[in-house]
């Protein structure tokens, strides 16, 4: 019996932040691309994230936040994915993520933020590309 | 990708990560799910296998976490397989049954893990079944299936389970008639939640009249349960009723069913080899694109077609 | 409003027209666009004319300020005799910290103050919450109690200003805070002005900032509509809101529509309580976002007046003419601003205020050209308020009354709006209503889809947006300061809470939190317990806390 591996994505909004445009966007535009899109809502904790991301055994993960709460959530979503043997995860962000905060968030292994305005197309074809890069 | 020997291991100690990659091979790699599959069977057969299905507002994945946190309230272990529909027209899925789950998704004693259906005909009830084993073997007391009932496959994936409950709430505009007729037959139990509402008697009514029918026949008596999955009123009845319906299941008479379900299994099994070795053989005959050309020509029908390949490698023709 | 016959010669000059003379000029420069047709599938026509408005009665559609149906303004005088109220959204930080940037707008000239609070405050948990890490005074100001509600007006006299505070969910503690405070200063209750958003139902499918269920969610904001009727006459008790429905997607129309249903269902909630709706309708007030098609949001602005007011007539059969009158706030839209070149937004904003002013808002908001970057600073807020006050005193907006009433396309466009909205209205009805349409999906569908499709015309330039898909400079860097919370602050926050706690009456605090779960428990007015209790120095999440052990948590129905 035939069967197609799908890209796996977790599309996350961790912390408070309630502005899910973006989000919602993004993870249609990757289910219109074909990939298999998780999304669990709003008002994620870290160890939800990461647990999801375990469970759902996703290539990728997308974090959106717009509410500045980054430099504290993303650290410690980077140090549980670390502790749970999960950095062959692709992970990448979205939001109001202040261009000088990116290289540390890239030290942390945060591959790509795609800031406001990123074409949807653009974000579409990286996730597929270093997720293709893996396997 | 670990190794498929050590996912085993660590499936069998009900390592999470391991099921997780468990059930990633049982979707996208056929040859090493098969070596998982026939490595954790015997491990298999503890477990109740809930099935559970409801139209789209039905509160369904509201019920389930509900029932998780009573079953969790009584020390066991769940698992959850949340099946959602993949698009004909991209080939991609949104997950998003495990929204009203997410609470609970750091409890260590809960498993959960959405599939897409992938659309490819019968795979998705193959699937499923197998995520189930996984859950099984890995030591879950409770492994429940959601999905949505709507369409064939969906009959088909629920049929997994060993107890299937069926939901339906009032108001959502589907009246009782438009409940899957495959559905009415096969529900273990029926469950009218958002009870709370005004139409909720005469839902529980119209099903008992059509249940009435169906439960002569029949050694369990489907009943109507009425929940009210936002306040969980109702939700430790009807895990008493699962509960019931498993020690009902374990009896002898019930035994026959078990059988039937397990020869299905069987028959499936083969006739998957079958048609796939045989496809296999057939294609590498230089005539099949041929034959696809007339056929797209109209030049010939499908049927002939077939039996002029089968005819040139294996079977007589046929009458 | 117009002669038959001139009508008529009308129609066979256009036509002539469209034959003679159009031809040659489609023909030197063809058209930019096949169909032209505003985001809300309006199809905007090359050219209007008096037939485009032949069935317009003056009197009935559009009559005068200040009177049924109030399509040119609710005040006879409008600008004329006072201008909109310069109010800007503004918290960050501590209460300290905002108290600062409050006086500071004050002093340039603002004319109202408007309280944005952080994500914990908004969710009803107090700065030392374990969700609150990380997020404390990030995106608004830190209050956990009354003392933060203290230093936060500290130096403010609560009878000569006016103070709006975004808050839904928890729109009763905040408000109760402010009333202590007012009480401290010896200001008296009657006195007190100022709105409370306190819009819970568009929480559902917009702003997202949902604690409790719908049902209770709706107890809450209408406990608050009839304590004020009671007991605050000045004061605005809910905000019924459009922005965050805009801005998560959804088109003027649609928001005009749904906004205007959450305002008929509150107007049913209150009623259902036995008040009568002349008693307190007057108190109702909107607000809206004002994105970038101008003409648009000004027939939207326009169209929501006269609509309103035809609602609360017909339909509720109110007779006080203030209870037919819409008075809104705008605010400029912050999801049409792009971090790239951001000095372009100050000419989005400009745009937008000079809409909702031309629409006759009541109070304004104009957003900072920082605003995808981070919070506001000191001199691009100071823009923002500039942005007002240039509008104001120098454009010649302000003085006459709906300068474009008459305007064959703006009427036009404002009757099709009007038009198309009771459309959607019916249409909830049918379904049962607001909180039916809610569980159905259809809001958020509406708008996941009016997303999806915006985001769609930008990536494939059917929509241009300046400095982004087209006229883009390549490398861009941030050219701008931005404005950076302290982790501090959060430390300084969990410090003083703590402190708090410490050296409050705990036993008088307990009290009053077994009082206020059997208020819950017996659906009473929650009110006068919340107004007792902060003054017992009990914390915001405490009270939230018991809220939610009563009403639940509400759990979000997804549509992508």
């Amino acid at each position: 019996m035939k069967t197609e591996k799908k890209i796996r994505v977790l599309i996350a909004k961790p912390g408070l932040d309630s502005h899910d445009r973006g989000a919602k966007v993004v993870a249609r535009a990757l289910r219109d691309a074909g990939m298999e899109v998780i999304y669990t809502g709003l008002r994620q904790t870290p160890e939800q994230i990461v647990e999801t991301a375990l469970q759902e055994d996703v290539d990728a993960i997308g974090l959106s936040i717009l509410s500045g709460a980054h430099k504290t959530l993303f650290p410690r979503i980077m140090e549980l994915l670390k502790q749970k043997g999960l950095t062959d995860i692709t992970v990448f962000a979205g939001g109001i993520i202040p261009e000088e905060d990116v290289p540390e968030l890239k030290k942390l292994g945060i591959k790509e933020i795609f800031g406001p305005g990123t074409p949807t197309e653009t974000i579409v074809q990286n996730v597929t590309q270093s997720v293709s890069k893996k396997t | 990708m670990p190794k498929t020997e050590e996912i085993i291991k660590g499936v069998l100690v009900g390592d999470r990560r391991s099921i997780a990659k468990a059930i990633s091979t049982i979707e996208n790699n056929a040859i090493e799910a098969q070596k998982l599959i026939t490595a954790i069977y015997p491990h298999t057969g503890k477990a109740h296998i809930i099935g559970l299905t409801g139209p789209g507002g039905s509160g369904k994945s509201t019920l389930v976490e509900k029932m998780i946190r009573e079953y969790r309230r009584q020390g066991k272990t769940v698992g959850v397989v949340a099946v959602d529909p993949t698009s004909p027209f991209t080939g991609g899925a949104f997950l998003g049954d495990r929204i009203r789950m997410q609470e609970l998704s750091t409890d260590e004693g809960v498993f959960i893990r959405s599939m897409a259906t992938r659309n490819y005909p019968g795979a998705i009830a193959k699937a499923t079944k197998d995520a189930v084993k996984v859950l099984d073997a890995a030591g879950k007391d409770i492994v429940i299936v959601e999905t949505v009932g709507a369409g064939q496959s969906e009959v088909d994936i629920i049929k997994v389970a060993q107890t299937i409950v069926v939901i339906h709430a009032p108001g959502l505009g589907d009246e009782i008639q438009a409940i899957k007729a495959g559905l009415m037959e096969i529900a273990d139990i029926f469950v009218v939640n958002k009870a709370d509402r005004e139409n909720a008697d005469k839902a529980v009514i119209d099903i008992q009249a059509i249940l009435q029918l169906n439960n002569k026949e029949k050694m369990w008596k489907t009943p109507i349960l009425k929940t009210n999955a936002l306040t969980g009123e109702g939700v430790q009845q009807l895990v008493e009723t699962l509960r019931e319906h498993k020690l009902f299941l374990e009896k002898e008479k019930e035994r026959e069913k078990n059988l039937s379900r397990v020869e299905a299994e069987l028959t499936e099994a083969i006739k998957e080899k079958v048609v796939s070795a045989i496809m296999d053989e057939l294609k590498k005959e230089g005539e099949f694109e041929e034959l696809l050309q007339k056929i797209l020509e109209k030049k010939m029908d499908p049927a002939s077609a077939a039996d002029r390949l089968l005819r040139k490698k294996f079977v007589k023709e046929s009458e | 409003m117009f002669d038959e016959k001139e009508l008529d010669k009308i129609r066979r000059e256009r036509e002539r027209w469209e034959k003679t003379t159009l031809p040659n000029w489609l023909k030197q420069s063809p058209e930019r666009k096949s169909d032209f047709k505003n985001h809300s599938g309006i199809r905007i026509k090359r050219i209007y004319t008096p037939e485009d408005i032949k069935t317009m009665d003056y009197m009935r559609d559009i009559g005068f300020p200040g009177e049924y149906p109030f399509l040119r303004g609710v005040h006879a005088t409008m600008y004329r005799g006072r201008l909109w109220t310069m109010r800007l959204f503004a918290g960050y930080g501590t209460a300290a910290d905002t108290n600062k940037r409050f006086k500071y707008l004050l002093k340039e000239g603002e004319t109202g103050l408007s309280t944005a609070f952080d994500y914990p405050t908004i969710m009803g948990y107090d700065s030392d919450h374990p969700m609150a890490k990380g997020e404390v005074g990030v995106c608004g100001v830190a209050i956990s109690s009354l003392q933060d509600m203290e230093v936060l007006f500290n130096g403010i006299p609560l009878d000569k200003v006016t103070t709006s505070m975004t808050i839904n969910g928890p729109a009763a503690m905040l408000l109760a805070m402010y009333v202590a405070v007012g009480d401290k200063q010896g200001v008296l209750r009657e006195k007190l002005g100022g709105t409370t958003q306190n819009d819970n139902l568009k929480e559902f499918f917009a702003q997202k900032l949902c604690i409790f269920p719908p049902k209770p969610s709706v107890k809450l904001t209408t406990d608050i509509i009839e304590y004020c009727a009671k007991h605050l006459p000045k004061w605005n008790p809910v905000s019924i809101s459009g922005y965050h429905i805009r801005e998560a997607g959804a088109t003027a129309l649609q928001e005009l529509a749904f906004t205007l249903y959450d305002g008929i269902a509150y107007v049913e909630s209150t009623m259902e309580r036995g008040l009568k709706v002349d008693n307190f309708a007057h108190r109702l007030s909107f607000f809206f976002a004002s994105h970038n098609d101008f003409f648009e949001e000004i027939a939207k602005f326009r169209a929501a007046r006269r609509l309103w007011a035809r609602i609360m007539k017909e339909r509720f059969h109110a007779k006080n003419p203030r209870s037919m009158w819409m008075r809104m706030h705008v605010q400029t839209s912050g999801c049409t601003l792009t971090a790239q070149q951001p000095l372009n937004n100050v000419i989005r904003t400009t745009m937008q205020a000079l809409a909702a002013v031309l629409g006759g808002t009541q109070s304004l908001h104009t957003n900072s050209f920082d605003e995808a970057l981070c919070l506001p600073t000191d001199e691009a807020v100071r823009v923002a308020l500039r942005t007002q006050q240039v509008i104001a005193y120098e454009s010649g907006a302000a003085n006459t009354v709906d300068p474009l009433a008459g305007s064959y396309y703006v009427e036009a466009l404002t009757n099709e709006m009007e038009e198309k909205a009771m459309e959607y209205i019916r249409k909830i009805d049918d379904m049962g209503g607001v909180i039916a349409a809610i569980e159905k999906g259809f809001f958020q569908k509406e708008i996941a889809d009016s997303a999806y499709r915006y985001q769609r015309e930008i990536d494939e330039k059917e929509r241009i947006i300046v400095g982004l898909n087209e006229y883009s400079i390549e490398g861009e860097e941030c050219p701008i300061e931005l404005l950076r919370i302290e982790p501090k602050v959060e430390e300084a926050q969990v410090a003083r809470l703590q402190k708090l706690k410490r050296e409050r009456d705990n036993r008088k605090a307990k009290q009053i939190l077994e009082k206020l779960h059997d208020a819950a428990e017996k659906d009473e007015n929650l009110m006068p317990t919340i107004i007792e209790a902060v003054k017992a120095y009990v914390t915001l999440g405490e009270i939230t806390d018991v809220l939610r052990q009563a009403y639940g948590e509400y759990k979000e129905l997804i549509v992508i």
